[in-house]
C-alpha cells in the first residue's frame, strides 16, 4: 500500500517522547478542511492556522477530491505540493456529503491512510441516529478518524494534531491508549445516539489494511463500546 | 483627556458583552471567536461576523420567498437553508437566532406554513438585535482601538 508521500514526516527519525517536546521541525501538518459553510471555513482555517498547520480550505467533496486528485482526472505524480497530512470535513453538505467524501478517501490506496476527521453538529448527530456506527452512514466503521461537535474549538483541533503527530511516532498500544482516551472525552457525545445495534464492525470496508491504525483493536473497542 | 476614554470604552464593551450573554443572545464560542484574533489577524472577528451577516441575510431573503410564495410546498429546502443558518449562527455563538431557527425547523416539519411565517418573524427580529448589538460592540472597539493610538502617540 502506498505511503510514499502522503506522509512527508515518515522521513524523519525524530522521536516523540511527551507532547511537551513534539519537535515540529520545519514541517507543518498540512490540512485539507472542507466545508461548504463560508463561516466555518474561515473559523476553522484560523483555528488550523493558530495550531501551527497549514491549511488548504475548500467548499465542497468534489474540489476535496478535485486538489487531491482523486476525480478522475488524474495527473500523475504531480503531488509534491499537496502532501496532506490530515483532512477535516463537514458532515452535512449539499453534493457530495462528508461521508461520501470519507468513502472516496478510503478507497484510495494513495490517500487512505490519511485520518478523515468528520465535523458535525450535534443535533444533526442527535438526528441522524446511529451516524457514528451502523445504518446508512458507518463513518468510524469507514474509518472516520474522530467525529468533532460543531463549533469547532482550538482545543479540539489541538487534541486532533496531538493525535496525528503522536500516531507518526509511538507503537500501536500506546496509539490505542490514546483513542480510547478520545473515546472518553467523546463518552457524552455517543450517549446522544441510541444503543448500537448489534451490526458488528465484521463488515468493515475492504480497504482498511491490518497495519493501518484505522483497524487497531482500540478502533473495535470504539465501535462496540457504545451503550 | 483621549487617554481616560479607552478605560471607559473598555468598560462599555464588557457590559455589554456582559448584557448579551446574559440575555442568551451570544454564548461562548462568540468568546472563542475572539481568542482567535490576535496581532497576526486584529479585525478576525470583525471579518467573520461580516460574513455570518451577509450569508444570514441572503438566508433569510431566501426563507422569505419560498414562504411569500402561495403555492410554497418545499418544506426540504426550507429545512436546508435553516440548517445552514443554524450552523453559522452556531459558528459564532449566536445563540438566540441559533435556537429560533431550530424551532422554526421543527415548525417547518410539521409542514405548517403559517406557523413559518410567525416563526420567520421572530427570526428577522432575533437576527436584527443581534446585527444592532454586533455593531455597537464593533464601534465600541472602533473608537476604543483610535483613543488608545491617540494616547500613545500623545505619550510619545
Amino acid at each position: 500500500m502506498a505511503r510514499n508521500g502522503v506522509f512527508s514526516r515518515k522521513n524523519r527519525s525524530a522521536k516523540v517522547e511527551t507532547l511537551d517536546a513534539i519537535s515540529v521541525d520545519s514541517h507543518e501538518l498540512h490540512v485539507l478542511a472542507v466545508d461548504d459553510s463560508l463561516v466555518d471555513r474561515k473559523v476553522i482555517e484560523r483555528i488550523l492556522k493558530i495550531s501551527s498547520c497549514k491549511v488548504t480550505a475548500v467548499d465542497s467533496g468534489r474540489r476535496a477530491l478535485q486538489f487531491l486528485g482523486l476525480d478522475g482526472e488524474r495527473s500523475s505524480s504531480g503531488f509534491d505540493g499537496l502532501k496532506v497530512d490530515m483532512i477535516i470535513t463537514d458532515y452535512c453538505m449539499p453534493g457530495m456529503t462528508g461521508y461520501e467524501l470519507l468513502k472516496k478517501i478510503k478507497e484510495s490506496s494513495t490517500f487512505r491512510e490519511i485520518p478523515v476527521v468528520i465535523m458535525s453538529s450535534e443535533n444533526v448527530m442527535a438526528r441522524i441516529d446511529r451516524v457514528l456506527y451502523s445504518g446508512n452512514n458507518r463513518c468510524l466503521e469507514e474509518g472516520a478518524e474522530e467525529f468533532i461537535v460543531k463549533p469547532v474549538k482550538l482545543s479540539d483541533v489541538k487534541r486532533l494534531k496531538d493525535y496525528v503527530m503522536r500516531e507518526e511516532g509511538e507503537d500501536d498500544s500506546e496509539k490505542g491508549t490514546y483513542k480510547r482516551k478520545l473515546q472518553q472525552d467523546d463518552s457524552d457525545l455517543s450517549s446522544l445516539s441510541s444503543s448500537s445495534s448489534s451490526s458488528s464492525p465484521s463488515s468493515s470496508p475492504p480497504s482498511s489494511s491490518s497495519s493501518s491504525p484505522l483497524s487497531s483493536p482500540s478502533r473495535q473497542l470504539k465501535t462496540t463500546s457504545t451503550v | 483627556m483621549l487617554g481616560l476614554g479607552v478605560d471607559q470604552l473598555r468598560a462599555d464593551m464588557n457590559q455589554l458583552l456582559a448584557l448579551l450573554f446574559h440575555q442568551g443572545v451570544l454564548d461562548d464560542h462568540f468568546l472563542q471567536l475572539q481568542q482567535l484574533q490576535d496581532v497576526t489577524s486584529p479585525n478576525f472577528v470583525y471579518e467573520v461576523v461580516n460574513i455570518y451577516f451577509h450569508e444570514s441575510e441572503k438566508l433569510l431573503r431566501n426563507l422569505r420567498v419560498l414562504l411569500m410564495d402561495r403555492d410554497f410546498s418545499d418544506y426540504k429546502k426550507m429545512g436546508i437553508h435553516l440548517n445552514q443558518f443554524m450552523g453559522s449562527s452556531s459558528s459564532i455563538g449566536a445563540k438566540r437566532v441559533r435556537n429560533v431557527c431550530f424551532a422554526f425547523r421543527a415548525v417547518s416539519e410539521q409542514n405548517n406554513r403559517a406557523g413559518c411565517l410567525r416563526a420567520l418573524e421572530v427570526l428577522e427580529h432575533e437576527y436584527c438585535y443581534l446585527k444592532n448589538k454586533l455593531h455597537e460592540l464593533f464601534h465600541i472597539e472602533q473608537q476604543r482601538v483610535m483613543a488608545a493610538a491617540v494616547r500613545y502617540r500623545i505619550q510619545d
